[in-house]
Order: C-alpha cells, then structure tokens, then sequence
C-alpha cells in the first residue's frame, strides 16, 4: 500500500515528484516530471491512511476508470494510471492558472461576465456529455480555464459514466455531491441524468450572478432537500442589474423538475451566447419567491418528477437536437422552400424539444472590419431577418424555440460551418441549387457543407422531371 | 491476450458460429466455453463436435448443468428444457456424451475464475441474479475475476475489500476497466438463447493485458434457427423466444 512519506526528487515509475501543488482531505497532489511527457503534470494520491472516507477510495476508483476515457480540450489530458496495490495514483495534465474559486473573493460579476462563463461551462458539459459522463460535481474550484478560453473540468471522483459501472451508488446511502450546487434528483440518488450538471451550473451563475447561494449551503440532509420545495429568491430582487433574460436562463436551469431544465447543455450555452435572444416567460420578470400555497403544494403533495433511467440517457442528447436550417431566400424556388419547411417540420415532430435556428447567409465580397452596417446594409439585414421569420412562420414553433440569424460572409459555406461548430448544431438542414447549371458554375454550397459539417446535414432537393421530347 | 468467452450455447449452430466468427475477426486468440453447449436448440451434435474441435486446441470447455443432464445426472430440469433433453440424448453418441460427462465445473487460470452457475457450489447451479447472490459468489471464492453464465442476461459485480456489491447491466461494447485492487464478477449474457430482451448473440471479450472486459454481440440469423426447432418438433416457445430475447 501507499508509502509513508513522499518527498521532492522522488521517483515513482519514472515520474519525478517536483513539489506538493495542494493537499486535500482526500488526495495530494504533486507537481512532477517525466522524459517522456513535455506539459506540465500532476499525480493525484488519494489519502487511504487510517479513517480515510470511503468515499475517498471509491471516488478514486471513478476517477481512475473515467479520466482515461475522455478526450478534447474540455477535460484535463490523462497520462497514466499507477498500480492500486504498490502507490495508487492518477497522473494527468496540470492547467495554468486557477480555478473559479478565488472569484467567489470578488463577487457579484457583471451579467456579461457571468453569461460568458456560463457559456464556456456549458460548452464544455456539451463535450462532457456527448461523452457519457455526467459530472455530478460542477463548483467553482471545479472549473478552470485554458490560456485559449475554454473551460476545462476537473475532478471526477462523482462522475457517472454511463457506459461503467458506478461504483458510487450501491457503495454509500447517502447522496456525494457539493451541498450548493447538487441538483434535487442527485439528492435522491440519482446519479445519470446530465440535466443535473445543468442545474450546478445555474447554482454557479446565481452565485456568481448575486454573489449570495441559491439555497444556501446545507450541512444535513434535511436542509439539502429544502431545494425539493422551496425556491430561491429571484436573483434580479438580490441584484437589479440582472437582466431579465439572465434571470430567465438561472431559473430555467434550477428548475426542481429536470424535465423543466434546458435538455441539453448545448441549448443552454446557445441562450448564454446570445441573451438577447432568450424568449421570456413569467420567470425573467419575478422578483419574489413563490407563494406559500405553491409551496405547500410542492412540499406535501408533489408532482412527480420526471426521471430518466440510465439506459436511456444517452438518448435525451437527441431528444433535444439544435437544427440550423440553411435559407438561400434569394436562390430558391417558392416549391423548394416550402419542401424544406415540410422537412424540417416532420423532423420537429418526432422532436419536440429541438431548438431551430434559421439562418440566412448575406454574401457579401469582402468583410469589411467596421461591423456598423451603412444605411443600406441594415435595411437589406431587417428585410433578410422580416423573410426569415415569414417562412418559419409555418413552424409553428412554441416561442424560444425558433431564433432568426443574417449572418454575413464572403463564404455562404464557412458561415454554415462556423455557426454550426459555435452552436453545437447537431443537423443541418439546407435546399440544393435547383439547376444542375448554376451548381457547376457555382460550386455548391450544400457539398461543401456536407463535406466539412461537425453534424448530420440534410439537404433538401426539388424534383424536376425532365421535359419529353 | 484477448479471451473470447461464450455461455449458454444451448445448440444454437448459428449464434455460435456468428460469436466465433465475430471473436476472431476482434483478435482472440483464446475461448473459454462456460458450458450449457446443448440444451433448447437444434444442433447439439453439431456444437459438441465444435466444442470438442476448440478444447482439443487449446480452449477451456466447462460442464453446464444442461450439459450434465445430457450425459446423465440427476439435475432437476423443468419440463420443456427436460423434453429437449431427452431429444438430445438420442441423438449424441458415445463418445460425445463421454466428452460432456468429462467437462469440469470449474477451472482457474491465473487471477481468473470460471464457473457455469456460481462459485458458491458449481454443481448446485444458482443463479447470480443480484448483488446478494454475488455476494455468496465473493464470499466462497478467492480469484480476482470469475466469469460465468446460467441465467442468461449479462450483468458485472464488484466488490472493493469487504464492501458492499456493487452491480451494473452493460448497455454497449464499450471497454470497462476491471480495476485491479476490485474483485469482479463478470456475468456473461447468452450465446443461443438471450433473454435480455435483444435477441443478438451475447459473449464476452477480455483483454487480460490491459484488464478490460468488453460485453459483445453478435446478430446472426434467429429465422434459419427457429425454423430447425420447428423442424425438429421440438416445443414452439423455443423458436419464438428466439426472436424476442426473451
């Protein structure tokens, strides 16, 4: 088992330990060095002396199992595993700078602040999530940042992969998770829904948003399942320079019913990204808590909640795709817009909780640095945006769930892919040029959307009969 | 080394040969049979012989307890597999009735353990069902990993030290890390007869290098198998079930 005592300039299985970064409760970690490895690292050893928690061990364990499993620049790069019975340790890549946690010294943020960090943690849950693991234990000194700008989630000790066994569900009674941030369900023991990383990270924005706790910060469980009923105060009644379309996303994600949630983490950082979009309902405006009835109500004689069992929740990702639905108004036929509307209307039917994006591409020859439109270009911009909303009017969409984008490009096809790859879009849909004529001469937008998309994309096409002889 | 580990044959020819040939193309170089090869289906001279063909290079063969009622115990057996039993009977010969008589109930190899029902007592066939019964399995037995099979729908057990049972139902082929300082219990579904409501093949693949178990399956042609039953005039649920993985 774990050697006693560790110091600088030793060496365990080729890893120089340089200095101690930090000592927990539940593990050291160690600055160290390798010849083979060229990125700073840490080697994390869990305490397993005399006492340790059981959920020390445990944690661990998950931590061991699921780091070597994820990719990409939102989780911290894994290098190596170390034997459980000569030194148990997880060696992985050490971040610059510090977590969220020194911010809590400075708050309330400003809202731009706050939507901007909120964007980046939902980005980085997309990716989480899209990898089957559920985290279980967003907080600010779980959140860090690359010098690129995203941000990177660290500490998998409660995480749930929902391809591995969860080790921490039949071991322990009680529910693990950060007594501030834990999302109802979690407190009831569940543990494989990834709408509870989104209540976290709204816990997290209220927080940083009014600089006061959502429900405080329970030490029993008692005081932790008074988020079952009773809700928080309005941050904007704490703090009046939140915008109501702030407010409106915070609440959204602390709904007590997942179901109430935003059902993905990439819709969630879509309305982050762009507030000004965010359609508001009588919970951006509210500025005090509910009533006494309601809350009885909640308290006694509960509606139930809707949880989703593990195997299926991979499947809520694509229950709640985003669709980009591509508009040439100019280029297409009055039959082949309406053939794309019927498409994408038989796609929503089967997803009722999709968000769409309609967007139309104003190309122009050359991107011009001063983003103030002339008279002429913001008149041609509200005409683009007036169409778009003309043909999607159809949808029949709930509000919020249809946003309108002109975007403008030299490249019709790079403005797709980027506003695909930015969103998260998870299916594009787009018309083809009509004539075989014009696509040659012109090249084709959909091929070469098609070709590069992050995402499924359909491309719609009218038949033309040819004409007899 | 990747160990291809199929159970519950129950003379199915054509599950079988789909998870073979399914565990060859993945790069196992090794198969460990963990017994029932007759019993329910069609072939069971045909999956004898091709057992006999595997052990005789190299691969580790057990005794189900369909197995051994073939070649004459006494296990209790209910009424429609007892049918099918005595249909099998008459239909292997000697030798291949002496090669199930002479299958083991358990074997070990290294940190590994396999076994058709349960650690516990081999020959009184229970059922790992629940983190209790693997319970009983981790109390009675010593080795790291064990493998086995009997009740048809997969599952994984682990205990951490004197811990509670932790259990899982595997949703994919996805590879799970048997971490090294668990002990793990490794339930394999059904190669001839899923009942786990997916009616593909099941069998496993264990990398023991890299410690990793993956639960796979394999589709193979459940109409050319149901129609043999029928065929046979053995009983109608078998062939239907076949279909449903149930």
């Amino acid at each position: 088992m774990a050697r006693a005592k560790l110091n600088p300039g030793d060496v365990i299985d080729g890893f120089t330990l340089v200095e101690m970064a930090h000592k927990g409760g539940m593990a050291r970690l160690w600055r160290v060095t390798h010849p083979d490895h060229d990125f700073p690292m840490l080697m994390k050893m869990p305490e397993l002396g005399e006492g340790a928690d059981p959920a020390t061990i445990v944690g661990f364990e998950m931590e061991q199992m699921i780091l070597p499993r994820l990719s990409g620049p939102h989780v911290p790069r894994f290098v190596t595993n170390g034997d459980f019975a000569v030194q148990p340790y997880v060696v992985f890549e050490e971040l610059p700078g510090k977590s969220l946690y020194p911010r809590l010294e400075s708050l309330p943020l400003s809202p731009e602040q706050v939507a901007d960090l909120g964007a980046r943690i939902a980005t980085a849950l997309v990716s989480l999530h899209h990898q089957k693991v559920v985290h279980l234990d967003i907080k600010p000194s779980n959140v860090m940042f690359r010098e690129t700008g995203e941000a990177v989630l660290i500490d998998y000790g409660l995480a749930r992969h929902l391809e591995l066994p969860d080790l921490m569900d039949e071991e322990f009674r009680l529910p693990y998770g950060t007594a501030p941030y834990m999302a109802p369900e979690q407190i009831l023991g569940h543990r494989s829904d990834f709408r509870s990383d989104i209540f976290a990270l709204g816990a997290l924005m209220y927080f940083f948003a009014t600089g006061k706790r959502p429900f405080g910060d329970p030490q029993r469980l008692k005081g932790l399942k008074r988020r079952l009923w009773r809700d928080p105060y309005p941050p904007r009644a704490l703090n009046p320079i939140v915008p109501a379309a702030l407010q409106e996303v915070i609440l959204r994600c602390l709904e007590i019913n997942p179901a109430r949630r935003y059902p993905t983490a990439a819709q969630l950082a879509m309305d982050l990204q762009n507030l000004s979009g965010v359609a508001l309902t009588p919970r951006a405006t509210k500025l005090k808590r509910d009533s006494f009835s309601v809350v009885l109500k909640r308290r006694f004689n509960p509606d139930p909640m809707d949880m989703v069992k593990p195997e299926n929740a991979t499947e809520q990702l694509f229950d709640a795709p985003i669709v980009a639905v591509a508009i040439d108004l100019n280029g297409s036929t009055p039959e082949l817009l309406d053939k794309l509307r019927i498409v994408v209307g038989k796609t929503l039917d089967t997803t009722p909780n999709a968000r769409v994006a309609c967007l139309n591409v104003l190309k122009v020859n050359r991107l011009t640095l001063d983003s103030a439109l002339d008279e002429e270009g913001r008149n041609k911009h509200v005409r683009k945006l007036v169409e778009l909303k003309n043909w999607a009017s159809a949808l029949d969409m709930p509000p919020g769930g249809v946003t309108f984008h002109v975007l403008e490009a030299v490249s019709p096809a790079q403005a797709i892919l980027n506003y695909a790859r930015e969103n998260h879009v998870d299916h594009i849909v787009m018309g083809a040029r009509a004539e075989a004529a014009m696509r040659s001469l012109l090249g084709s937008v959909s091929g070469e959307v098609a070709a590069h998309a992050p995402c499924t994309v359909t491309v719609v096409r009218n038949r033309v009969w040819p004409a007899t002889e | 080394m990747l160990i291809a580990i199929l159970s519950d044959i129950h003379a199915n020819r054509e599950a079988f040969e789909a998870c073979l040939d399914a565990a060859r193309a993945a790069g196992a170089e090794r198969v460990v049979l963990l017994g029932d090869i007759v019993g329910y289906g069609p072939d069971p001279v045909w999956c004898v012989e091709k057992s006999r063909e595997l052990v005789a290079a190299g691969a580790i063969c057990l005794r189900g307890n369909h197995d051994d009622a073939a070649a004459g115990g006494t296990v209790s057996l209910n009424e429609t597999a007892r049918a099918v039993i005595d249909w099998t009977k008459e239909r292997l010969d000697a030798a291949q009735i002496a090669f199930l008589a002479s299958l083991p109930l358990t074997v070990e190899d290294q940190d590994r353990l396999y076994v058709h029902a349960d650690g516990s007592s081999p020959a009184r066939w229970h059922y790992v069902t629940d983190s209790e019964s693997a319970a009983l399995h981790f109390n009675a037995t010593q080795q790291r990993v064990s493998f086995c099979g009997h009740v048809h729908l997969p599952a994984l057990y682990s205990r951490l030290a004197q811990g509670h049972v932790t259990a899982f139902t595997p949703s994919s082929a996805a590879p799970i890390p048997l971490l090294p300082q668990r002990r793990w219990l490794a339930v394999m579904g059904a190669v001839g007869q899923p009942r786990d409501r997916n009616p593909t093949a099941a069998f496993g693949l264990y990398d023991d290098t890299r410690n990793e178990l993956r639960y796979m399956r394999a589709a193979y042609d459940i109409e050319a198998t149901a129609a043999k039953i029928r065929a046979a005039g053995l009983p109608e649920s078998l062939a239907t079930r076949l279909s449903t993985g149930r």
